[in-house]
């Protein structure tokens, strides 16, 4: 991969994948569920019965371009 | 590692006050027109109006914003996870080289081609009956950009060593065109605009939604970048 090489001192050395599985599971999954909530729950699916989280962030699911109604 | 996502959502967090303030001045006013049609079409229809659950006032001010904040920090944290998994071992750029080059493909391949095929959509633009069926094929055609995406990356990784790196950056571009062009051309379209929905709120609308998300994205990686650039520069000069 050298043509893609730009020398600096600041390149870090990779950090070794047995160390961002664990961070990438859980981050992962908890990131997820926090963009589900703001564009889909109450909408296609739904954990919580009624429409007030759907409601709540309706503009910004709107604007975010989540589809929406 | 747990310091590169507080960095990410740091970031996130940062673009995201950035796009709030952005939606809040050029995007509230469209949602207000596309509401305002909406009402319109429901009187004239003689359906009962909506019973309000959250008032306007909060869906446009702490509403927006919670939604805005939470998915940008989220969008943050997802976004050093990338960067974790790419820096130094698939480019081996600097901090900030590699953090933008992430944004931009990044921005392309999960918000702007899905867009394309299946934009953005104001109030009153929407057959409620059909919300999973949308949401589906939205979701769908992001997953399969993001696969033709990593398609075209490693591709043009194979390419690299015999065409040199322009021709394959060449390469895997006409891959990922080609890939994302044929599944817009296969899945089905959606087009749910009501006959007498204005042409120019509905512009307006999906060009605010472009510029939020585009503040958010490339908010990132300029943030992310330069935090990320700071730390590794504190670390050698300590060391």
């Amino acid at each position: 991969m050298s043509y893609f090489a730009i020398a600096h001192d600041s390149v870090a050395s990779p950090i070794p994948l047995r160390e961002i599985l664990p961070w990438a599971i859980f981050g992962g999954l908890l990131f997820l569920l926090a963009m589900y909530f703001v564009g889909v729950e109450e909408g296609a699916m739904a954990i919580f019965n009624g429409m007030y989280v759907h409601e709540f962030v309706h503009d910004g699911r709107h604007l975010l371009g989540f589809p929406c109604h | 590692m747990g310091q590169l996502l507080m960095r990410g959502m740091l970031a996130g967090l940062l673009a995201a006050l950035l796009a709030f303030s952005f939606a809040k001045v050029y995007g509230e006013p469209q949602v207000d027109r596309a509401i305002t049609f909406e009402e319109h079409q429901h009187s004239h229809s003689g359906n009962a109006e909506e019973p309000e659950l959250v008032s306007r006032e909060v869906q446009a001010s702490i509403g927006l914003f919670t939604g805005v904040v939470v998915f940008g920090t989220a969008l943050g944290g997802l976004f050093a996870l990338a960067y974790a998994f790419v820096g130094g071992r698939l480019v081996h750029f600097p901090p900030r080289t590699t953090a933008i080059l992430i944004a931009v493909l990044g921005f392309l391949a999960v918000y702007i081609v899905p867009y394309l095929k299946y934009p953005a959509n104001p109030p009153a633009v929407g057959d409620p009956d059909t919300i999973t069926y949308r949401t589906q094929l939205f979701f769908g055609m992001i997953a399969f950009s993001i696969a033709a995406m990593a398609i075209a990356i490693s591709a043009g990784r194979q390419f690299a060593d015999k065409l040199g790196g322009w021709n394959a950056i060449l390469a895997g571009g006409a891959i990922y065109v080609v890939l994302t062009a044929l599944a817009a051309y296969m899945l089905p379209p959606i087009n749910e605009v009501p006959k007498t929905f204005p042409a120019d709120l509905l512009w307006n609308f999906r060009v605010v939604s472009f510029g939020i998300q585009g503040i958010l994205w490339i908010g990132i990686g300029l943030v992310f970048g330069l935090l990320t650039d700071r730390a590794l520069g504190r670390k050698a000069h300590l060391s």
